[in-house]
């Protein structure tokens, strides 16, 4: 080891967005711990305030500070580390690590980088030299070019023949790159590909072959292992995080498997690499031809994968190797006696789907490709592939119960649909078959490997014969349909049937819709459970070991399968089990903060003697690290599964309330089996949760809430918003297209969104909710013990209601409320605490108008904002919360929020930019997919470190303002004024610049694209790189069509330039950066405010 | 459904049922579990499978098929580690009826079928593997279609009972070897000689000048063979007892073999004449434990063996570690090594001995498979060395 390391910085990867998500929480907090156990000082940048490693105890010094060039030399300056971690903080931390290299910032200071060397990292991240250095030593890569202009790329293209592949380089998950069958397709990607970067490449496209992956480790010493290879499900050509993907490779030979392992080897031992990387190629499916793809010197979505799937934790042994470690050094985590140089064997399959959320934004296209939009990802391990699938297609929850048995999708093109892939691509594998599609044929369609469609058949064919059976009288009978007076198949057989299916990964649900017990889906499942119960078919529990049985493992890393006769866990019955529902797959809405509850209560669960119990299926957190409960059983958050579970482990309870919504709706079906709910009980959760129940109680109680009705009929929905006026909020309960949810603002918005967008009939009722505007949001964030409110904290949005409170901006505390509005919303959140008697954690939300407060609505469970709130406030909610929901006693905390001397700003994260064509603006549906917190002295000091931190930019003197509707315009004029007092040249579209004149302040009138042929364009100035920052608030908060304003935002978004859609943000942006300058943030850590 | 049963009944009496996916028929042998995840091929035909029923812990088997079973010119096959196979079965946990693969011409099914082999598919092969683990290697026999009440008598009905072999008494590597001497260029001439072929025939034989390497055939795996001709030297194949050492050659190769090195003698005493001479010897597996024999090292049998393509190992005084290929069931004691003899390498998950040298001569050997096949390749230099010295 080197010795005289006594201080380390580690890079975070700022706020969760698409390619950079959870997985950089778990490989940081584990490269905290491996470094904290030597006894090195660790100090950490991430200004995501919801993550594990921000937490107390992770890492002795924490800056909520953007992951910036410009924050990092001062924090070096400040902190004066001697070394730096760049491979744990995702392509951000790399970037920013090879800047400060680049400028000299390291040297400098002193301050060495520890593991890969930075020469490494930038040979694997340019593309030239990155080829240069691989033909080196012989090894294949893609034939690729890179270019500096549009002309390059049409002649490089041209001469390597379409198809081609476009990349930016050095950008994060396949950021502005994509496919081209012609020139005219190259000439629009590689104008968005050069705003992220000056080099491009353009590289000959290789779909259709296979995509195959290596996790590869070396240490100093130039010892190599390879620890996890994984294939693609999907071809080359759909972006690996937006593939299923499957551990180990499943149709590669011993001798093919082993080349590629040989070759990474060699890869990884020539560009020098010193911890951990990944290895991607491209494989002739006709031949053992290979290319290499890219090599990624870092930690990345894969090796967190590799890390779950294998159960070797490459992020902990990476960090050890950057301190000097030789892998012989170091134990297997698993056994604990063997050595961590080895491989690991598995003895299941594990299988990974993305969870994409394009369903959330107007006008995306859906189609997968060479970059990624899913916003989430599921591990499901099962001892068959057919298992593993099946349990995965379920854990994305999307409402899907597996490969078969889901409701109908509506394809017009099934030849198309699987030509051209979209996010339902696999349930289009499902619908080809049922329409009788070959294996061959959807081979030819989809260039997916025959044995993975072959399997999919399988279990076609299963729900085939499941279809001809159902239950009578509590035994499986041939449905009278399918019976025949010489068929006297007997119930042995249909029992095998049932135990096939159950290998093959079948849900109770799924067969009892086979059963055909629709009628009572509910009691269908119960009957198979019931039936199967009694003839022995159960699912045992298996540890993952890393190596196949060979050594008895220390540690309980779990997963359920029906193949297999033994439990691996003898079960005590002790009740002393606390199991704790996890969060399943990130998604917009809920994501890493879940994470940090669950973490949070397993913990106090531990600290309390107990034994902590975790289910959890994502392979991206913490709470799926196996060192961080006494049990993990990395499993489906479904009924059956969970119910299963506590079958065996027969806990002393169960929390719903630190997972989201998931276990919260968990709640009243467990509680009918009679499981005991720790803290607020089912019967509350469902009285908070069911529209009806909670606004009649708020009618008793006397709380005010906004007007809202559930309608079945247009006359109906044109008689209440009679009574209310428009606004309103309409909510379908079923959706044909887009958004779940809409504000219309006249009749004719109201009628087009509800035939566009969502059938209203008996069946499908619409809820209509009056919709207050200019009210102010304000969230109550608390804790209660028997109905008595423990510790609160209230914050309030910056943006007026009608956004999302999940890409709200919120500041804490509060700094704009009346004391009469803060006091009426403490007496009516006692009042609500105290009739739903809640224990635990819970939520409500607020709209404020004048000191008018209404309820809009109440969640008995932890929100997005615990950890937020926990954070700036520096007393640990869930911990409390957890604390109560185990019975024991809890004082009040003797501080709260009134006494805190700085503020704290919750800001959003957007990936609109990965969202082709999406329109970027924020309406009632949450549409962003992360978040950072900072704090300040103040609120500009805030709002400025936390816009930063979302990758806004201060800009350099060019403003385009469309400040939309007059109120709004009002609302943004003296922002308009700061800037122009600043000196910043504004550049207006009509009626805002007519507005800026007769209020005095100088701007240039520029033109919308629908008024051709003026000079000059707004659009254009976009292109031309004119504009540093776009200000454009729409006209009204209905869905936004191809208009003028949505040509402007989407230009923004592709050419990378700052964008703010919402008045009030935008101003509280614009006063922060005319009030401070880049150098009068403080550079102070998390611990310093006090 | 109409997959027929079978059943692994294990010495204790233990029982594992599935379906058979192979050739019907009774075996019984030494239960051993391979945790490799790829290889089925190479492992089914690799000679010191002898004798042994082979359970597969990765479930997943037979996803990409079989090779075609091709021999090339110079008598080796292109795709498989011997002439057939040598496992007397194949246990596995989800055996997959459908392949696919561009270079796969029939279903592993269908291959054990056609070579008289059982499979047995759908049992927990991790609740048998680590019944093993804790007991150490059983005896096992399968019997295929119904069984008796289960538990009631522990007992089985099948087609034959036959008799449990005494795996550690029966000299498996005498069935395995060649049984005549085969010589071998780079060029792919190939020379089959009898065993009493003296010298003076055997130089009728045109070596083109090449170094000769004698190959002790205890169970050679093809591709030690494949190996040595890659790096141009002629190879010289002769059965485990023949007394190689009136032949003119360059240096020595002991082969992998299955069962108790025990039952060797014959060969033992034949490298022990060797090594009173200063002719480069190398040895694989078996070859390892015979050298150590000659040595004066002794050997014993492990509970339940290395066999997987995960073994690390380090070379003794070095930071240099290595990921190995293995396939044993014995060992050398390492302290009884004589004083002329250190250890090469060792395992680090269990300390075992993994290949041995000789402090002044050019002997060493290796207990892992530096040929792999089935396995990583990251040990091939081994034959570099050896090769280097000749």
């Amino acid at each position: 080891m080197k010795e005289d390391i006594k201080k380390v910085l580690i890079l975070g990867s700022g706020a969760l967005k698409i390619g950079e998500a959870g997985e950089f929480d778990y490989s940081g907090s584990q490269a905290l711990k491996a470094i904290k156990e030597e006894g090195i000082q660790t100090v950490l940048i991430n200004p995501n305030i919801a993550t594990v490693q921000t937490s107390e105890g992770v890492a002795d010094t924490v800056y909520f500070l953007p992951v910036t060039p410009f924050f990092v030399e001062k924090v070096i300056a400040k902190e004066r580390p001697d070394g730096i971690l760049l491979a744990f903080g995702g392509q951000t931390a790399l970037n920013c690590g090879v800047a400060l290299y680049q400028s000299g910032v390291l040297e400098k200071y002193n301050v060495r980088v520890l593991g890969t060397p930075v020469q490494a990292i930038m040979d694997t991240e340019d593309r030239e030299l990155f080829v240069r250095k691989l033909d080196e030593i012989g090894v294949k890569t893609i034939k690729s070019e890179a270019v500096e202009n549009a002309e390059d790329a049409r002649r490089a293209a041209a001469e390597l023949g379409y198809p081609v592949i476009v990349r930016a380089a050095y950008a994060l998950g396949g950021l502005g790159s994509g496919f081209c069958d012609n020139e005219e397709e190259l000439d629009m990607l590689v104008e968005k590909a050069f705003s992220f970067s000056p080099q491009v490449l353009v590289e000959k496209s290789l779909k259709g072959w296979k995509e195959v992956e290596y996790e590869v480790v070396r240490d100093r010493f130039d010892n190599c292992i390879t620890v996890c290879n994984m294939e693609n499900f999907d071809p080359l050509g759909i972006h690996t995080g937006e593939s299923i993907v499957i551990a180990p490779s499943q149709t590669l030979t011993n001798s093919e498997y082993h080349k590629l392992r040989e070759l990474a080897i060699r890869i990884i031992r020539h560009v020098g690499i010193v911890g951990e990387c990944n290895v991607q190629y491209a494989f002739d499916p006709e031949s053992e031809d290979y290319r290499v793809i890219e090599v990624n010197a870092r930690l990345s979505r894969s090796s967190a994968l590799a890390s779950k799937a294998t159960g070797y934790p490459l992020a902990f042994v990476a960090a050890k190797l950057g301190l000097g470690y030789g892998l012989f050094d170091l134990k297997n985590s698993v056994t604990k006696t063997t050595s961590a140089f080895f491989e690991p064997a598995l003895d299941y399959v594990v299988c990974k789907i993305p969870r994409w959320d394009l369903g959330k934004f107007h006008g995306v296209a859906r189609e997968l490709g060479s970059s990624m939009k899913s916003v989430g990802e599921v591990m499901a391990i099962g001892r068959t592939f057919e298992e593993a699938i099946q349990k995965g297609l379920r854990m994305i929850g999307q409402g899907m119960h597996g490969f078969v048995e889901n409701k109908e999708l509506v394809i017009a093109d099934i030849d198309k649909a699987l030509h051209e892939p979209t996010d339902t691509r696999i349930f289009v594998i499902s619908k080809a078959f049922r329409a009788g599609y070959t294996v061959d044929q959807i081979h030819e369609l989809t260039k997916i490997d025959r044995w993975f469609l072959q399997k999919l058949y399988g279990i076609m064919c299963t729900s085939k014969e499941l279809h001809k059976l159902t239950i009578e009288n509590g035994q499986l009978a041939i449905k009278k349909e399918y019976r025949n007076p010489d068929d006297c198949q007997s119930s042995i057989v249909h029992c095998q049937l049932l135990r096939k299916a159950k290998r093959q990964g079948f849900s109770d649900f799924q067969i009892a819709r086979a059963f055909g017990l629709e009628g009572n889906i509910e009691k269908g499942m119960m009957q198979v459970r019931q039936f199967r119960k009694e003839h022995g078919i159960v699912p045992v529990v298996k540890q993952i070991d890393t190596l196949a049985a060979e050594y008895p493992a220390q540690t309980n890393y779990l997963y359920l399968t029906y193949s297999g006769t033994e439990n691996d866990v003898q079960y005590q019955g002790d009740h002393r089990s606390i199991v704790v529902l996890g969060s399943g797959a990130y998604r917009i809405g809920s994501s890493v903060e879940f994470d940090w509850c669950g973490v949070q209560a397993l913990e106090t669960i531990r600290k309390e003697g107990w034994r902590s119990v975790m289910i959890n299926y994502n392979p991206e957190t913490v709470s799926t690290d196996y060192d961080m409960c006494d049990r993990l059983y990395f499993d489906e958050l479904t009924f059956e599964r969970v119910m299963d579970i506590l079958e065996l482990e027969n806990p002393h309870g169960v929390i719903v309330s630190t997972g989201g919504q998931i276990p919260n709706n968990l709640a009243m079906r467990l509680d009918e089996q009679h499981v005991n709910i720790l803290g607020t009980s089912a019967k509350s959760i469902d009285n908070a949760e069911d529209r009806e129940k909670f606004s009649a109680m708020l009618d008793r109680i006397g709380v005010d809430q906004p007007r809202w009705k559930e309608l079945s009929s247009m006359e109906d929905i044109n008689e209440f918003v009679a009574e209310v006026g428009f606004p309103v909020l309409v909510r379908p309960s079923y959706v044909l297209s887009g958004a779940a949810m809409n504000v219309c603002s006249n009749q004719e918005e109201l009628e087009r969104f509800l035939q566009l967008a969502a059938n209203v009939s008996q069946k499908h009722p619409v809820v209509v909710s009056q919709f207050i505007e200019h009210a102010k949001e304000v969230e109550m964030d608390a804790v209660a013990d028997k109905g008595e409110i423990v510790m609160y904290a209230i914050s309030e949005h910056i943006e007026f209601a009608g956004v999302h409170s999940g890409d709200a901006t919120i500041q804490f505390p509060a700094q704009k409320l009346y004391v009469e509005t803060v006091r009426r919303i403490k007496r009516i959140s006692k009042q609500i605490a105290k009739e739903l008697n809640i224990s635990g954690p819970f939520n409500i939300q607020y709209l404020a108008k004048g000191n008018e407060i209404k309820v809009i609505e109440c969640n008995l469970r932890a929100s997005r904002s615990f950890p937020f709130v926990s954070k700036v406030l520096k007393i640990n909610f869930i911990e409390l919360a957890t604390r109560i929901m185990l019975g024991l006693p809890v004082e009040k905390p003797n501080k709260n929020e009134f006494d805190l001397d700085y503020v704290g700003i919750k800001a959003s994260q957007f990936s609109f930019n990965r969202l082709q064509k999406a329109d970027p603006v924020l309406g009632v549906d949450m549409a962003s997919t992360g978040e950072v917190g900072c704090i300040g002295d103040d609120v500009s000091e805030a709002v400025l470190k936390s816009m930063l931190s979302v990758g806004l930019r201060i800009p350099e003197k060019n403003i385009l303002l469309s400040t939309g509707t007059p109120k709004q315009k009002v609302a943004m004029l003296d922002a308009a004024k700061m800037l122009a007092s600043k000196g910043y040249n504004l550049f207006a579209t009509g009626g805002t610049h007519r507005f800026l004149r007769e209020n005095g302040i100088p701007s240039t009138l520029v033109y919308w694209p629908s008024e051709e042929g003026k000079e000059p364009q707004a659009l254009a100035m976009l292109h031309e790189k004119k504009i540093d920052m776009v200000v454009n608030i729409p006209r009204d908060l209905s869905a936004g069509e191809l208009d003028n304003g949505y040509k402007i935002r989407r230009a923004a978004i592709d050419l990378n330039i700052p964008l703010i859609t919402n008045a009030r943000l935008a101003s509280a942006f614009i006063e922060a950066f005319c009030t401070l300058s880049m150098d009068d943030i403080q550079i102070r850590s998390w611990q310093e405010y006090k | 459904m109409t997959r027929k049963t079978a059943t692994l009944v294990l010495d204790d009496g233990s029982m594992f049922h599935g379906f058979s996916f192979g050739f019907d028929k009774a075996v019984a042998g030494e239960v051993v579990f391979n945790t490799a995840m790829t290889g089925y091929p190479e492992s089914l035909t690799d000679p010191s499978y002898a004798g042994q029923l082979m359970v597969l812990t990765y479930p997943l088997v037979g996803n990409y098929g079989v090779p075609p079973f091709s021999i090339e010119e110079n008598g080796l096959p292109t795709f498989m580690e011997s002439e057939k196979i040598h496992a007397e079965a194949i246990i596995v946990s989800d055996y997959s009826e459908e392949y696919s693969h561009w270079n796969a011409v029939e279903s592993l099914g269908d291959w054990l079928k056609r070579e008289k082999i059982p499979g047995i598919t759908g049992i927990d092969t991790r609740a048998l593997t680590k019944k093993i683990r804790e007991h150490g290697v059983m005896m096992g026999r399968i019997v295929i279609g119904g069984t008796d009440n289960e538990g009631e008598s522990g007992k089985v009905k099948g087609e034959s009972e036959g008799e449990m072999p005494d795996y550690g008494s029966i000299n498996y590597v005498d069935r395995v070897s060649c049984k005549e001497i085969i010589a071998y260029l780079p060029d792919g001439t190939k020379m089959s000689f009898p065993v009493d072929t003296d010298n003076f025939q055997l130089s009728t034989f045109n070596f083109q000048l090449l170094k000769r390497v004698v190959l002790l055939d205890c169970g050679v795996k093809a591709n030690i063979i494949r190996n040595l001709l890659k790096r141009n030297v002629a190879v010289i194949r002769v059965p485990w007892n023949y007394d190689f050492n009136h032949l003119e050659y360059d240096g020595l190769f002991l082969s992998n073999g299955p069962g108790d090195p025990d039952t060797c003698d014959a060969a033992v005493r034949n490298i022990r004449k060797a090594l009173d001479g200063d002719k480069p010897i190398c040895g694989i597996c078996m070859g390892n434990q015979l050298l150590a024999k000659a040595g004066g090292a002794s050997i014993y049998k492990l509970k339940y063996g290395h066999r997987s393509h995960n073994q690390p190992v380090r070379m003794v005084g070095t930071d240099k570690c290595f990921i190995t290929s293995q396939n044993h069931g014995y060992a050398v004691a390492g302290d009884t090594l004589g004083a002329d003899w250190e250890p090469l390498f060792i395992n680090m998950n269990d300390g075992t001995n993994e290949g041995i040298r000789h402090k002044t001569k050019p002997f060493f050997s290796s207990q892992f498979h530096p040929e792999a096949c089935s396995g990583p390749t990251d040990t091939e230099f081994i034959f570099d060395k050896f090769v280097d010295l000749l």
